[in-house]
């Protein structure tokens, strides 16, 4: 299958594929566990139960996402060794030790406390509960902190110095390394769009229930909540997204060329290519639908800012253009979309008519999955633009994989592609048909009982139980009851 | 250089704690899942699987932090020893991947619950013996030549690895029997006390042919264990895990329930021990020691400064969560 690939793209793909895939869950996690933090606090303040079953519905879909970006985030970290193990020999003093703070102050905090805040709900009182909860939501904070800060460093090195055998060596001082220049801008840009990435997904999820029944208060209050934060969130990212590229522009300026396809040198104003087909070999963008000047306004803030082309950069120091460009058209078009359904929900909400448009709640099912496109758009933006470097300007791709035989890396890519594919969209599978499920009074949270009586729903003992859901007690745990089908 | 030895030395104990703290923790819910179909389905089962639900994640943060350690405080060894097992640990983290999730996909549909059973004891059981096999291949050594990996694909499959995997796999299925005689009650504890004496007699066994077949491997290994004066310090290693095991069937017997765990686990210290006593102070017998692999000074002050202040943390709630689960899982699960 992989025939005539060699061993080093082969890694590549291997990498690109394997942390696509865990992004993914991440994205949605740290997005969610600050959601449902924010919902389970709102329940302690207000006492209104919708709150406690909105935590319990999106609990249950948590705890499977958690579960399969575990698992595949500890095949990243085995990653650096098996297949970058030059990389890992030279950047290992100066990354490995942000790592080991990844793993010291927010993976153990993330999975100490998940046991409690899945299952301990009968366990330890409200507070301690809550507290848990918390804990959750900022371990998958810290995690995207230490981790981005070691990506960034890749993307922009500071406060290292060079060792022997090409090492890089700690400098004087590890704030310089954590807080590299492009870090802030990307810490901000990934964890806002994790937000929006979850909110787009809560949206669908409500918009979706309340097609089927405009009536139904727990559908309402998702989907009130996640339009605010499309709304709210959305301009802030576009703003943010801006100042990064001013930021890389400053330090990766042959990424923004090739964002921006701009193969030649514009010396009074370049202009913005919106649309068109970057040929790489006549060194064009073919049909290219162009704002004059609008390029030297955006990056410059001046029409007739002179910016450089690719042509001044020497052929075998340039990223591919192809997909870095059109990488970052998706996002950027996705991110605009984002913000048009947050205007349309805005419009609708002060006409009174949020539960009512079901034009607004289809475009906010169909908006579900943006998020995640977006950010994998964004993310191979980011990395393809950084080629042919994996520490950016310092230390070549191709003189940083390990001395692996292609066949090797050709086998364990296709055992990672038929994994990921069986276990993760059986994951998928299973979110979905727990998004299926209409959120209603007395959600029972994550259960753990192959047959038997469902007990109380709540996880105080006192909490009233609805009536008319009685029913529900003899179905097997989150399952509803029409699983026959 | 002086305070760097020191620090160097600190980090391997760090290390080895990292990965007996993984080993015994990881342990028992892997051999969990060795031991998983052996249970019937329906309560038996739910039983094991919920006495590890709350905690399997924060037992695999080890693995990570084995490996993280690894790359941040001995890079040299982390990037020499994962391309020469490279498939083994490949194969093992595509088990993982299954035993992981399955933790949570066998409650979401009834029909695929067999399913995942399965992928639960497969996985389980093929991360444990690659396990055991990368230790193996270890300890028989590894070519290096300047900085990198220079062996063949296949060095690491030999009868010794084999063993070696073997007695991991043994070895969890010891410690997952003992945790569920502790945490479970009824017919699935009945069971479990079963199994513990037959995957401790296992264990025994393939400790025994892992021990003597070790010494041949290296003359290092044969000088330590075999002339004095280390002969006199290393022989205690064996005779503490006769006395050992020797409670431990006698606990059985006796149906004590929390001691069998900890004397199982009791076995796996000493056999750590007993590899100390062999590597000392090598990462890759005769070739890398843990100097040649240190990562420079600064990086090691920097990382313990972390580790003196988070790991007492990580104990202390590590600790509370074990606790607020604490006593027999029960028919229905937590919840
Ligand atoms: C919901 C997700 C999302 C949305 C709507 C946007 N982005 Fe983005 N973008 C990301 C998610 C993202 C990301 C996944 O978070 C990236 C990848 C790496 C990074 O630092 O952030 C990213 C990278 C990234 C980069 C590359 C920076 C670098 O590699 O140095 C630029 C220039 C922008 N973004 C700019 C924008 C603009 C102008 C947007 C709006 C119109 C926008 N992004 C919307
Ligand atoms: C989680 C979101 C991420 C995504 C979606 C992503 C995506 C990619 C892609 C598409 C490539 C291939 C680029 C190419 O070869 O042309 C790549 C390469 C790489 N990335 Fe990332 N990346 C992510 C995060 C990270 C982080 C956090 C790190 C560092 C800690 C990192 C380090 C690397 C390395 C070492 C390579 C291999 C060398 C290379 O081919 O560039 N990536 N990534
Ligand atoms: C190459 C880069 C990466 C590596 C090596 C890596 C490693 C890991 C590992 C080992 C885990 C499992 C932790 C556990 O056992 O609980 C994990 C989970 C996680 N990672 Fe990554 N990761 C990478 C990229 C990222 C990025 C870019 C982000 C966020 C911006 C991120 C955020 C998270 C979060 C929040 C979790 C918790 C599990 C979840 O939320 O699904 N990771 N990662």
């Amino acid at each position: 299958m992989f025939e005539g690939w060699d061993a080093l793209f082969l890694a590549r793909l291997q990498f690109a594929f394997t942390v696509s895939f865990h992004f993914i869950f991440p994205a949605f996690s740290i997005g969610l566990a600050s959601y449902l933090a924010v919902l389970e606090g709102l329940w302690l303040k207000t006492g209104k139960s919708v709150y406690l079953d909105l935590f319990k519905y999106w609990l249950k879909i948590f705890a499977v996402a958690f579960a399969m970006g575990v698992v595949s985030g500890i095949v990243m970290s085995y990653q650096f060794g098996t297949n970058w193990s030059v990389f890992s020999d030279r950047a290992g003093p100066v990354i490995g030790p942000l790592m080991a703070y990844e793993v010291l102050t927010a993976f153990f905090l993330e999975a100490g406390f998940l046991g409690v805040m899945l299952f301990g709900m009968n366990r330890v009182g409200r507070k301690l509960h809550f507290t848990a909860t918390c804990m959750v939501a900022a371990g998958t904070f810290i995690s995207a902190f230490w981790i981005l800060s070691v990506n960034s460093w890749m993307q922009t090195p500071t406060g290292y110095i060079m060792g022997d055998h090409g090492r890089f060596l700690p400098g004087p001082s590890w704030i310089d390394i954590i807080f590299n220049p492009s870090f802030p801008y990307r810490l901000v840009h990934t964890v806002i769009a994790a937000y929006l990435t979850t909110a787009f997904v809560v949206g669908a999820v409500g918009a979706w229930h309340l097609l089927r029944d405009r009536s139904n208060a727990h559908a309402r209050k998702m989907f009130s909540m996640a339009m605010w934060m499309a709304a709210l969130v959305a301009p802030i990212q576009i703003f943010a997204g801006d100042m990064h590229g001013l930021n890389t522009l400053e330090h990766q300026p042959q990424k923004v060329m090739a964002m921006e396809g701009h193969f030649e040198s514009h010396p009074d104003g370049a202009p913005f290519i919106l649309f068109g087909i970057p040929d790489s070999e006549a060194k064009e963008v073919r049909y290219a639908i162009e704002l004059p000047k609008m390029s030297s306004l955006i990056l410059k803030h001046d029409l007739n800012a002179p910016l450089a082309g690719l042509d001044t950069i020497p052929e075998d120091e340039q990223p591919p253009v192809g997909i870095v460009f059109w990488a970052f058209r998706i996002m950027v078009g996705l991110g605009v979309s984002m913000l048009a359904l947050g205007v349309w929900s805005l419009l609708a909400r002060f006409r009174g008519k949020l539960y009512d448009w079901k034009g607004l709640h289809r475009a906010a099912i169909i908006m579900g999955p943006s998020g995640f496109v977006a950010v994998i758009a964004g993310w191979v933006t980011t990395e393809v633009g950084r080629q042919p470097y994996t520490v950016y300007n310092l230390l070549r791709t191709a003189d940083s994989a390990a001395p692996l035989d292609a066949p090797v890396v050709a086998a364990s890519l296709l055992a990672f592609i038929l994994v990921y594919f069986a276990a993760f969209s059986a994951g998928t599978w299973y979110i979905l048909r727990l998004m299926n499920e209409a959120p209603r009074a007395d959600e029972v949270g994550v259960k753990r009982t192959e047959q038997g009586p469902i007990r109380t729903a709540g996880y105080s003992p006192g909490l009233t139980q609805d009536p008319t859901n009685a029913g529900g007690s003899n179905t097997v745990a989150g399952q509803p009851k029409e699983d026959g089908e | 250089m002086s305070v760097n030895i020191d620090l160097t030395t600190i980090w391997a104990c760090i290390i080895a704690f990292g990965v007996f703290a993984y080993v015994v923790m990881d342990g028992f819910d892997l051999g969990i899942g060795i031991l998983f179909p052996t249970f019937s389905p329906g309560i038996e089962r739910d039983q094991a699987m919920n006495s590890v639900a709350p905690v399997w994640d924060g037992n695999e943060t080890w693995l990570v932090l084995g490996g993280g350690g690894l790359f941040a405080a001995f890079p040299l060894a982390y990037s020499v020893v994962l391309p020469a097992t490279y498939p083994l640990i490949i194969l093992m983290l595509l088990g993982l991947v299954f035993r992981g999730v399955a933790f949570e996909f066998r409650w979401r549909n009834p029909r695929h619950r067999a399913f995942w059973d399965k992928a639960f004891c497969g996985g389980s059981l093929i991360a444990a013996m690659c396990q055991g096999m990368v230790l193996g291949a270890l300890l028989q050594g590894i070519d290096v030549s300047g900085r990198a990996y220079a062996g063949g694909w296949f060095d690491w499959f030999t009868p010794y690895t084999v063993l070696t995997g073997l007695g991991v796999v043994a070895g969890y299925a010891l410690l997952g029997a003992t945790w569920l005689v502790w945490k479970t009650e009824g017919s699935c504890q009945d069971h479990a006390y079963r199994l513990s004496f037959r995957s401790a007699i296992a264990t025994l066994a393939l400790l025994l042919a892992v021990s003597i077949s070790t010494p041949f491997l290296e003359p290092q290994y044969f000088d330590r264990w075999f002339t004095l004066p280390g002969f006199i310090f290393a022989s205690q290693v064996p005779l503490l895990t006769l006395i050992v095991a020797a409670c431990l069937f006698y606990g059985l017997r006796k149906k004590w329930e929390a001691a069998p765990f900890w004397l199982s686990l009791g076995i796996f210290l000493l056999g750590m021990m007993g590899l100390a006593v062999s590597l000392w102070p090598y990462v890759v017998p005769g070739e890398i020691t843990i100097w040649d692999a240190a990562a420079p000074e600064r990086s090691q002050i920097f990382m313990l400064v972390g580790v003196a202040i988070t790991m007492p943390l990580i104990i202390g709630y590590t600790g509370w969560a074990y606790w607020v689960f604490r006593g027999k899982v029960g028919e229905d699960g937590y919840h």
